[in-house]
């Protein structure tokens, strides 16, 4: 080969190369959209579904009791009380049931803080259907004020017999600073 | 494998009219300053990445917090793993890419010498930018080096002080740096080999480099991509991790280790490719098994990219995946096994002699088994339980990666040393630094199985009291392997300037393969015009 036609041939191989690292770059950042679409859909991660649901099946399964247990936590750097009114109830499947959380701002300004839920087992997480949720939206506190915050849940009938007990945690987050100004002195 | 025309190279040395001093390596394009300047900055950084270990290992000689508070220890754990793996091990391996490929593959250079040069002057700057904080923070400056370890796990990254920004910008360089040299390294293999010289002629090194930048350029930019949110998670209002803005912090967990995983094989499989040459030089035979050889390394590198997620089986994953991901990670043993077994097969009955570089061979066969296998018990999801950030986990990667790695890499610069310099390093220091690497490291990780087996957790400055004497014991090892390496540099640079007998083109009884039929050390201008394979 000369070396005229093997500069310019080296040159394309490279310039294709260049486009396999384009679109590696891209790939990593599609990876994200994919990572929730897998997580939602199948209940991996404890990820719930983030809007409220309508109720399709209002059969309610009174042959067997599932325990729900709560658990409340504010993240660092979110000045707010935050508290489950009772640690756990126990439901029938199919049951539509509704609890409170109770949170206070302890501080003397307004405060924006938005909840995260999370449901273990994973495999239960697709078969907690919230109907009515605090953390459906942002919560807006003013100075001391506290709040009671109901959630509406069922249980759906369709819950795999081995799961006896579930747990639904909520932390809830400030949003008013980005997550890095946190902890940064 | 013969070549026709080794006379017809003698276009003269000295007709080299190109800039001296500083600017020579500067601008240079030449294959051989470029790998000779990737060599030592390896080196150097390796120094720099082992003095900030041993300040480790001082620290957890005793019990207590004696020497190094909590917040230093963070950004020394971290940047030690940052160091070693992309200023050390990656470009010791592209340094020898540039170096041996166009000699064995009778190459008169790489195929974009410009490029060559760009990547290699995107390394001194990165490494600055890496250690610049740690070295300020030592004077009282900033908030210190990169603290959230090698692997810079968001919520910890995301909180942590500017250390993070500037290692992920470091990364970003030394990433583009690496793909330029695979990029490089595939144009180099796929166009420039000299006629008659088909794929399956190919020289072992060639294979694992062509792998290993495959990897590269498949790997690199989704890291690129995960440190990228990073930043702009830190400081431009965005959530990839963030779970209060619906991010999740083990996505970042997912695209780390996407590039992770790929990332351990990029490192050993160059080393993989010149094992060989070193094992058929010495044991005098030709290398057994040539094919399963080579598809066992195309194996491993396809496999490595869809086991990552073995990294974090505590974090919570269904069981079906933790299932998939068990077995398709303890599948690569298989390859590996082969490759180890063609290994054995080469030397196998041979009339081996056991200069430095055979030696530095064998006890990587040795030693990375060690690390392989204990791997495969880290595979296995129901014992990872307890296994998991262990010191048992330490104690693994070092075997694969400072035996398999560093001593693989200290083979070649045996083995290739003569030719590059022209002169025979001295046999009795390295076999000295031989001996005293071997019994030191085993001295050092061999009982941090035992103390991570036994519960002590890894990245903390602390630790209960029962295990003190096997710290001791790991400390005075590290200590011992750290100043052995005095040896080798020692070695190095006084070959380097010319002590030593001259060395003969073929430097080894047994050596097979076109480096070895150029001078010692080779002319400036090398396979212009191109050897014909028969």
């Amino acid at each position: 080969m000369n070396p005229a036609a093997r500069s310019q041939a080296n040159r394309a191989l490279a310039l294709r190369l260049l486009g396999g690292v384009a679109a590696a770059f891209a790939f990593g950042f599609l990876l994200v959209p994919l990572y929730d679409v897998i997580c939602e859909a199948t209940g991996l991660n404890g990820k719930t579904r983030g809007a409220a649901v309508a109720m399709a099946d209002t059969r309610v399964d009174t042959s067997r009791k599932v325990q729900v247990e709560f658990i409340s936590t504010t993240m660092p750097g979110m000045p707010w009380e935050f508290s489950a009114g009772e640690p756990r109830v126990s439901v029938h499947p199919g049951e539509i049931t509704t609890v409170h959380f109770r949170v206070r701002n302890m501080t003397a300004s307004t405060i924006t803080g938005q909840a995260i839920p999370s449901v273990s087992p994973g495999k239960a997480a697709s078969h907690l259907q919230k109907l009515d949720c605090f953390c459906f939206k942002q919560q807006t506190l003013a100075p001391g004020e506290v709040r009671d915050m109901p959630v509406s849940f069922i249980v759906d009938a369709r819950l795999p017999d081995d799961v006896s007990a579930l747990t639904l945690s909520y932390s809830f987050f400030a949003v008013d600073a980005a997550p890095g100004d946190a902890g940064r002195s | 494998m013969s070549t026709g025309s080794i006379a017809a190279h003698g276009h003269d040395d000295h007709a080299h009219h190109g800039p001296t001093g500083l600017a020579r390596w500067l601008f240079t394009t030449n294959h051989k300053d470029i790998g000779t300047m990737y060599l030592m900055f390896s080196m150097i950084m390796f120094l720099i990445g082992g003095s900030l270990i041993l300040s480790v290992r001082a620290e957890l000689f005793q019990p207590g917090i004696q020497i190094i508070q909590p917040e230093l220890f963070n950004q020394l754990i971290g940047l030690h793993a940052l160091v070693m793996i992309f200023a050390a091990l990656m470009p010791a391996a592209t340094g020898f890419a540039n170096w041996m490929l166009p000699l064995q593959i009778g190459a008169p250079d790489m195929a974009l010498p410009r490029l060559n040069n760009w990547g290699f002057w995107l390394l001194p700057p990165a490494g600055t930018i890496l250690l610049m904080p740690l070295v300020l923070y030592l004077f009282g400056i900033g908030t210190g080096g990169a603290d959230a370890g090698w692997t810079l796990y968001p919520p910890l990254s995301a909180q942590s002080g500017w250390g993070i920004d500037f290692a992920i910008l470091a990364l970003h360089l030394m990433g583009i740096s690496s793909v330029m040299g695979s990029i490089n390294v595939v144009v180099t293999i796929l166009n420039m080999r000299a006629p008659g010289m088909t794929m399956m002629k190919l020289p072992m090194f060639a294979w694992g480099w062509l792998m290993t930048a495959f990897l590269l350029i498949a790997t690199i930019p989704v890291l690129a991509g995960a440190i990228t949110m990073l930043l702009t998670d830190r400081h431009f209002g965005t959530h990839f991790f963030d779970a209060a803005g619906g991010g999740d912090p083990i996505l970042f967990q997912h695209l780390f280790w996407f590039f992770g995983h790929p990332e351990v094989y990029i490192l050993l499989l160059p080393i993989w490719g010149f094992i060989p040459h070193i094992l058929e030089t010495f044991a005098r035979k030709p290398m057994y098994g040539y094919k399963a050889q080579v598809w066992s390394l195309v194996c491993i590198a396809a496999l490595s990219v869809i086991v990552w997620a073995h990294h974090f089986f505590t974090a919570g994953m269904p069981v079906q995946a933790l299932i998939y991901f068990m077995y398709s990670t303890m599948s690569i043993s298989v390859p590996l096994a082969v490759l180890f077994f063609c290994w054995i097969a080469t030397i196998w009955r041979g009339s081996m002699t056991f200069e430095t570089p055979m030696l530095f061979a064998l006890g990587f066969i040795i030693l990375f088994g060690i690390g392989g296998l204990t791997g495969l018990v880290l595979a296995d999801v129901a014992a990872d339980a307890q296994y998991h950030h262990s010191y048992f986990v330490v104690a693994h990667f070092h075997y694969t990666l400072f035996a398999g790695g560093i001593m693989g890499v200290m083979a070649g610069v045996y083995y290739w040393l003569p030719k590059m310099t022209g002169h025979m390093y001295s046999e009795k220091l390295g076999k000295a630094h031989f001996w005293l690497t071997v019994i030191s490291f085993n001295l050092t990780f061999m009982p941090q199985f035992f103390v991570g087996l036994a519960g002590m957790p890894r990245r903390i400055p602390d630790y209960a009291l029962q295990f003190t004497e096997f710290n001791v014991i790991s400390t005075i090892g590290a200590f011992a392997l750290g100043l052995s390496q005095l040896i080798f540099v020692y070695n190095v640079v006084t070959t380097w300037r010319g002590k030593g007998e001259k060395a003969t083109d073929g430097v080894w009884e047994g050596s097979k393969g076109l480096e070895w039929q150029l001078s010692s050390p080779p002319p400036h201008h090398s396979w212009d015009p191109q050897p014909v394979i028969k």
